[in-house]
């Protein structure tokens, strides 16, 4: 016993920058203490749990929003296998913020739903704190267990409304395939942890640029971990599983996997492309070619034959995934393309997320006077809900990308980033992007048509209550869609953003 | 150089965003308040108006070539795009006709909002109307150009879709995909000039550094920007949305979509595509121009063919365009002054037609030609004032119209040096034959519809005559098509400056011919 005391007290403590990882620290204690609330509260005010939830992801915003003060320097921890940069930060935000739009969204939804309320907020809190730290994580193990943070909580709420088949559907086929991913994305970790000797990003980065990143077996490594990861992000031929799952998962769940945890998808493939992998953009660049045309195109055009919005929203949901694809593909062609291809992603996700959630958000909104998730139920509603309308407007034109909304920056910045790569592989990619995106704007102005220039279905012309969290969730994204369209300057520091590209040497 | 006050820097955007808060207001005020709606939008257009009449009274016509009252502010600095606005004699005229229609539409309107009415909803999306086609004029960066060029779309796509006739959700859907196709590929070749010529969006630097890009880029580019705009012109073959948007549009709509809407894209050609790509557009011209004269041919056999006297306006604006594409395609000072002024005209002429349409609709619910007849006698003011514009329209001289068709025409005798001499004199004479179609639908349909006995159907129907609101919406519009008709130097003295400025920078061996 002994011994085995004096090697611990031999273990050098690591060192922790507790500024850094208040984020984190505050989460946790957040989840401790919903824990205690939950069991303590009688049922009648299970509510409690959601609002120190609440309460909780703001006060995680506080030490982000000092640190982002503090300045640009990056604070490493774990010898490099944990840093906190402003990538990190602002991608931490986004997650922390999308996840109280979330908690918004799904208070009265779970409550009227007779669900357990306890719970939901505690998942969802740690599946957001699994995403603040991959934000962070440069090491395959800490984005392997950041990831499986963020997903189990996921699988589980997905399955909430257990009383219905289809939620029972929807998580089964999420876990199911979420695992199967998992398992090839751990074959190819494994692969190049076992040729490369390291699971840190940057000691990989350098590793595969050198002789050893030209052996087969690495390839197919770096292979495997971006197709585990095309799943996370339901990339065609890989998003089986979104649409169902999508449609079946309480739809406040729905809006969160289809924003924050594709963001935290498309963060790990950041991390692992930009660093680790950098240099065998001829194994990935081809590869992201091909998931990205082929993401858009299908996306789009099974989209185009839904009628339910949620499932709608689910097709679109790859497609936009597929937009965001497209910087990878042409990112390693020069270092200028790498910069604004990372940049781009970065601006797309963030603005994305503000129009997606918003959507979302509506749909909630006016699915509970209509119970109904047909794109027909929302016929007519111009003439008895013009806020919501006006709002749902402003979301579905901005996920087509038309000025002043949002989107156009997002898609703008991306096609930037192609033109800068200028090989002609790009830009016939980014005319498959521009012919993809008068695709999907017959979908999203369907929705339009039927809200503005249809009847109203059941001649039913109550108004829509809007419960007041679902008012403040609509507030927050659609001033942030409209704020990033009139002035996309908000977003200019993103282009430091690209501090990740440091570790590329550049 | 030019004097300007503090207000100078001032006037320009105000003119732009002033609608943008009326639209705000409208929103905002209670539904039910229908008259006080109206009031706040007509009264925010007038203002607009007020200050375009300031602009245009603080405007320097000895520098018509000069960007004046400019302001040029940062705005997206991490793509180098720039709040710049001006306005130089090319944007002028077509800042005033905008400034100019909206208070008409909105007065014409007054008291007879299309079913199903609500009369908040659609002043509002006037209001954002008017911010975005004066902000396209107006705009000297082009992505700010482009978000005002794309914020037209969606008001219009609404004021179709929700205002419009029976088959009003196919048209709308159909004039909104067409344009967004157009622009995405606009938005493209945008990008490929911001890195291609100095990493910048200012479209006079642009004017200076993309000269000297090599032939095959500038006609790639010309490309994109020909598919953005020609669109919205529409040119043959890209006009099909253009029957069905005129027709199934409430009558305000059609209005501002003729006298405006396809005006961006002809400014287009000439702000943004002939000065930055010279070489380019001289690579074009010649199928710019074939497809100029196929339009004025085909929109006028489809004037002839037309039962629908919306539908017959409509090809008549296919027609027209066409002329104004021509003048455009010969690349003379000549042709676009001409260009220019047709634009200016069209926006008049055919804006009064579309509202005469309108109102014999709505007095006899049907723009069916055979079902009408005898106007002449059963309202006779209107009957005059329709007759007045279909002759304004076939390019009688003395009226507006004559001065953008027959220079246009004459332009294409002597294209700009390297153009095929032969090919734009054969365009000339058919373009001449058109002009001679143009006289015969126009006045068949006025034959149709104004002369003879009303048809059995309305025989003995009362119908009003022109209320007041249709002559207080009118009576300028009608006024200006009579003096710019008399003194066309009104707006040639505007245009000649920058046009030849423009041109002779563009083409420098061409010898700049004086303005008719």
């Amino acid at each position: 016993v002994t011994d085995v005391l004096a090697t611990i007290v031999k273990i050098k403590a690591p060192y922790l920058d507790y500024h850094a990882l208040a984020p984190e620290i505050v989460l946790t204690g957040v989840l401790c203490v919903m824990l205690v609330v939950d069991v303590v509260v009688d049922e009648t005010r299970k509510y409690l749990v959601g609002a120190v939830a609440g309460f909780g992801l703001l006060g995680a915003m506080v030490p982000i929003v000092t640190l982002a003060l503090m300045g640009h320097h990056q604070r490493e921890m774990f010898g490099g296998a944990y840093v906190v940069d402003p990538f990190a930060l602002a991608l931490k935000a986004l997650f922390i913020l999308s996840g109280y739009v979330v908690l918004l969204m799904s208070t009265t939804y779970i409550e009227e739903g007779d669900y357990y309320e306890g719970e939901f907020s505690f998942l969802l809190v740690s599946a957001i704190l699994g995403m603040v730290v991959m934000a962070s994580s440069r090491d395959l193990i800490t984005i392997f267990v950041a990831l499986e943070l963020l997903s189990i909580p996921g699988y589980l709420l997905a399955g909430w409304r257990k009383r219905d088949i289809k939620s029972n559907e929807a998580m089964m086929k999420y876990y199911l395939l979420g695992v199967l991913a998992t398992a090839v994305m751990l074959y190819g970790m494994s692969l190049i942890y076992g040729f490369t000797g390291s699971t840190l990003l940057t000691a990989i980065g350098a590793a595969t640029r050198g002789a050893v990143g030209a052996k087969p077996i690495v390839t197919l490594g770096i292979f495997f971990v971006i197709i585990g990861f095309a799943f996370k992000v339901s990339a065609v031929p890989f998003h089986f599983w979104a649409p169902d799952t999508y449609e079946g998962a309480p739809t406040p769940v729905t809006a969160f996997l289809s924003v924050a945890s594709k963001a935290a998808g498309f963060v790990a493939l950041m991390e692992l492309v930009f660093v680790g992998f950098y240099g065998r953009h001829d194994v990935w660049g081809p590869l992201f070619w091909i998931l990205a045309a082929l993401t858009m195109t299908v996306g789009n055009l099974i989209a185009l034959r839904q009628t339910n919005v949620v499932r709608m929203l689910a097709y679109s949901s790859i497609a936009q995934a597929g937009y965001m694809l497209v910087p990878f593909a042409v990112a390693g062609d020069n270092l200028h393309a790498t910069r604004d291809a990372l940049t781009g992603v970065i601006v797309y996700l963030l603005i994305y997320g503000a129009m997606n959630l918003g959507a979302f958000a509506v749909v909630i909104a006016v699915a509970r006077k209509t119970r109904s998730g047909e794109i027909s139920s929302f016929g007519g509603l111009f003439s008895y809900a013009p806020g919501l309308t006006l709002l749902m407007t402003i979301f579905m034109f901005s996920l087509v990308g038309m000025p002043p909304f949002g989107g156009w920056f997002a898609k703008f910045v991306i096609i930037r980033a192609v033109f800068d790569a200028g090989t002609p592989a790009a830009v016939v990619l980014v005319v498959v992007l521009a012919v993809n995106s008068v695709i999907a704007a017959y979908y999203y102005a369907n929705v339009a048509r039927e809200m503005w220039m249809r009847p109203v279905p059941d001649d039913d012309f109550t108004r829509v209550r809007v419960p007041t969290p679902v008012s403040i969730a609509l507030f927050l994204t659609a001033a942030g869609t409209l704020a990033f369209g009139i002035a996309p300057n908000l977003l200019a520091h993103v282009g430091d953003l690209a501090s990740l590209s440091h570790a590329l040497g550049a | 150089m030019l004097h300007m006050n503090a207000f100078d820097h001032w006037v320009l955007t105000l003119t732009i965003f002033v609608p943008a808060a009326g639209a705000a207001i409208c929103m905002l005020w209670p539904k039910a308040d229908e008259t006080g709606v109206k009031v706040v939008a007509l009264l925010t257009s007038l203002v607009a108006l007020g200050l375009g009449v300031y602009v245009f009274a603080h405007f320097d016509y000895n520098h018509t070539s000069v960007l004046q009252m400019s302001v040029n502010r940062g705005w997206i600095d991490v793509i180098q795009s720039r709040y710049h606005v001006g306005v130089d004699g090319l944007s002028l005229p077509l800042m005033g006709l905008t400034l100019f229609i909206v208070p008409a539409c909105i007065i014409y309107s007054w008291d007879h909002f299309p079913e199903p009415h609500n009369p908040k909803a659609f002043l509002t999306l006037i209001l954002i109307l008017e911010v975005g086609m004066t902000g396209t004029f107006l705009a000297e960066d082009l992505i700010l150009f482009f978000v005002f060029f794309e914020l037209v779309l969606l008001p219009m796509y609404f004021m179709i879709g929700v205002w419009g006739g029976p088959n009003r959700q196919y048209a709308a859907i159909k004039f909104f995909l067409f344009t967004l196709f157009g622009s995405a590929l606009m938005i493209l070749s945008f990008l490929a000039l911001y890195f291609k010529a100095g990493n910048t969006f200012d479209i006079p630097t642009l004017v200076h550094n993309a000269a000297h890009l090599p032939h095959g880029t500038q006609v790639l580019i010309f490309g994109g920007l020909f598919m953005g705009f020609a669109i919205k012109v529409p040119m043959f073959p890209f006009h099909t949305w253009l029957p069905d948007a005129h027709t199934e549009a409430p009558t305000v709509g059609s209005v501002i979509l003729a006298a405006v809407l396809l005006k961006l894209g002809t400014y287009g050609f000439i702000r943004i595509a002939i000065p930055i790509l010279p070489d380019a557009a001289r690579t074009w011209a010649p199928w710019i121009g074939v497809l100029a004269v196929i339009g004025i041919i085909y929109g006028a056999l489809g004037c002839l063919a037309q039962k629908d006297l919306k539908r017959l306006i409509a090809f008549s604006s296919v027609a027209h365009m066409g002329f104004v594409m021509l003048g455009i395609s010969t690349l003379t000072t000549y042709g676009i002054n001409a260009a220019v002024f047709g634009m200016v005209a069209h926006g008049l002429i055919t804006g009064m037609l579309f509202f005469c349409a309108g109102s014999i609709q709505e007095r006899f619910h049907t723009r069916e030609i055979s079902r009408l007849g005898g106007l002449l006698k059963q309202a006779p003011h209107l009957a005059w004032i329709l007759g007045f514009c279909a002759f304004a329209s076939l390019g009688l001289p003395g009226l507006a119209g004559f001065w953008g068709e027959f220079p246009a025409i004459l332009s294409a005798y002597q294209p700009a040096v390297g153009l095929n001499v032969t090919l734009f004199r054969t365009f000339m004479v058919i373009a001449a034959l058109g002009t001679v179609f143009a006289a015969g639908y126009l006045l068949w349909m006025y034959q149709r519809t104004a002369f003879g006995n009303p048809t059995e159907e309305f025989e003995h129907e009362h119908i009003h005559d022109v209320h007041l609101p249709e002559y207080i919406a009118w009576v300028p519009m009608l006024a200006l098509i009579l003096v710019l008709g008399v003194l066309p130097n009104l707006v040639f003295k505007q245009t000649n400056g920058p046009v030849t400025n423009n041109v002779t920078a563009a083409f420098p061996q061409v010898q700049a011919q004086a303005a008719p």
